[in-house]
């Protein structure tokens, strides 16, 4: 486990991948067609599965914490920019 | 020619790759651990990427070890015109890496396919495709579970144009349909190259078809991806 010694404050930063629109997600699919609708939800109109990460981060501030995330995702390609979108959203602070 | 293999942890196609490439008269393969740095400091005529299952496919498959240290090195050979070939999770690793465009994604069924399938070729202008003839029909065994190759219709549409699909997966006569498409692969893409044709992907395993013995169909197509780079070092020594 990375050691945390940057000053600052504890951030929970969240990560979304998914498959973009028009792009097939066939997980998603199973779970509407074979569990969802087949199980009295039939106003569920769609599910897209992804993938979700959730980031521990020191930063000086929320915004700060939110884009040292975003940067790590593109620098790494946690995401593949040409089939993924990902969404970088801040969460709680941890003990809050 | 000195060919190097790049062995990852988890990679599990690497013996199977040497073994192919030895049965090569003037093939000299080189098993290199991804984090040895040695890439760069010999005189490699063209460098692998095996299949396998490489850091567990954790994040997604070939995500990790596109970062690893021997990626950046055969980045820079392969900027240099370096052949390199990527198979299975090798190709997941290339795409990844930004070395090939698109992604490989979940197969359309989610099923891992293990099976015999039939490619055709459709370039001859890559370093593993010269000895081959364009329209021949190849039969190589598929095993992988995200394999349905990507990308935004414009850079498919482009993709097309500049001849960049290598390998289209078809029926023992060549044909292509949804019938002959084991993952719901876009236009039934197997393989794909790089503008400049030196880095090819490609997600069925030519190595695990090299000699008759191995295959089901009496065959040993797979050896004739890996014995093109023969044919285009001649080539290029002639030229």
């Amino acid at each position: 486990m990375a050691l945390l010694t940057t000053k600052g404050r504890t951030f929970e930063v969240s990560v979304v991948i998914s498959n973009k629109a028009g792009v097939r997600e066939p997980e998603g699919e199973t779970i509407l067609h074979d569990l969802v609708a087949k199980s009295g939800f039939e106003q569920v109109g769609s599910i897209r599965a992804g993938k979700y990460l959730r980031v521990t981060v020191i930063a000086a501030d929320a915004q700060s914490a939110k884009r040292l995330v975003e940067r790590m995702c593109n620098e790494l390609r946690i995401f593949n920019p040409a089939a993924h979108s990902c969404e970088v959203s801040i969460g709680r602070e941890p003990g809050q | 020619m000195k060919v190097a293999v790049i062995r990852f942890p988890g990679s599990n196609c690497d013996l199977d790759m040497m073994a192919a490439l030895k049965t090569i008269k003037g093939i000299e393969p080189v098993l290199v651990w991804h984090e040895d740095g040695s890439l760069g400091g010999r005189d490699y005529g063209a460098v692998i990427l095996p299949g396998g299952f490489s850091f567990a496919d954790r994040l997604r498959a070939g995500a990790i070890a596109a970062n690893s240290p021997a990626m950046s090195q055969v980045k820079r050979l392969a900027g240099g015109g370096t052949p390199v070939l990527g198979v299975c999770n090798g190709f997941q690793i290339l795409v990844e890496g930004g070395l090939l465009p698109g992604a490989l994604l979940r197969n359309s069924t989610l099923k891992f396919v293990c099976d015999w399938t039939h490619v055709r070729v459709e370039n001859t202008r890559t370093p593993f495709t010269s000895g081959l003839k364009e329209g021949q029909v190849l039969a190589l065994p598929i095993a992988h579970g995200e394999g349905r190759f990507y990308l935004q219709p414009a850079q498919l549409s482009r993709l097309e144009k500049d001849g960049m699909v290598t390998f289209r997966y078809c029926d023992a006569a060549g044909k292509s349909s949804p019938g002959s498409n084991p993952t719901g692969t876009l236009h039934n893409i197997a393989g794909v190259s790089n503008k400049e044709g030196n880095v090819v992907g490609l997600m069925p395993h030519p190595e695990r078809a090299a000699e008759v013995l191995m295959s089901t169909l009496g065959h040993s197509d797979g050896s004739l991806v890996l014995s093109s780079l023969l044919v285009t070092q001649k080539g290029r020594r002639q030229g």
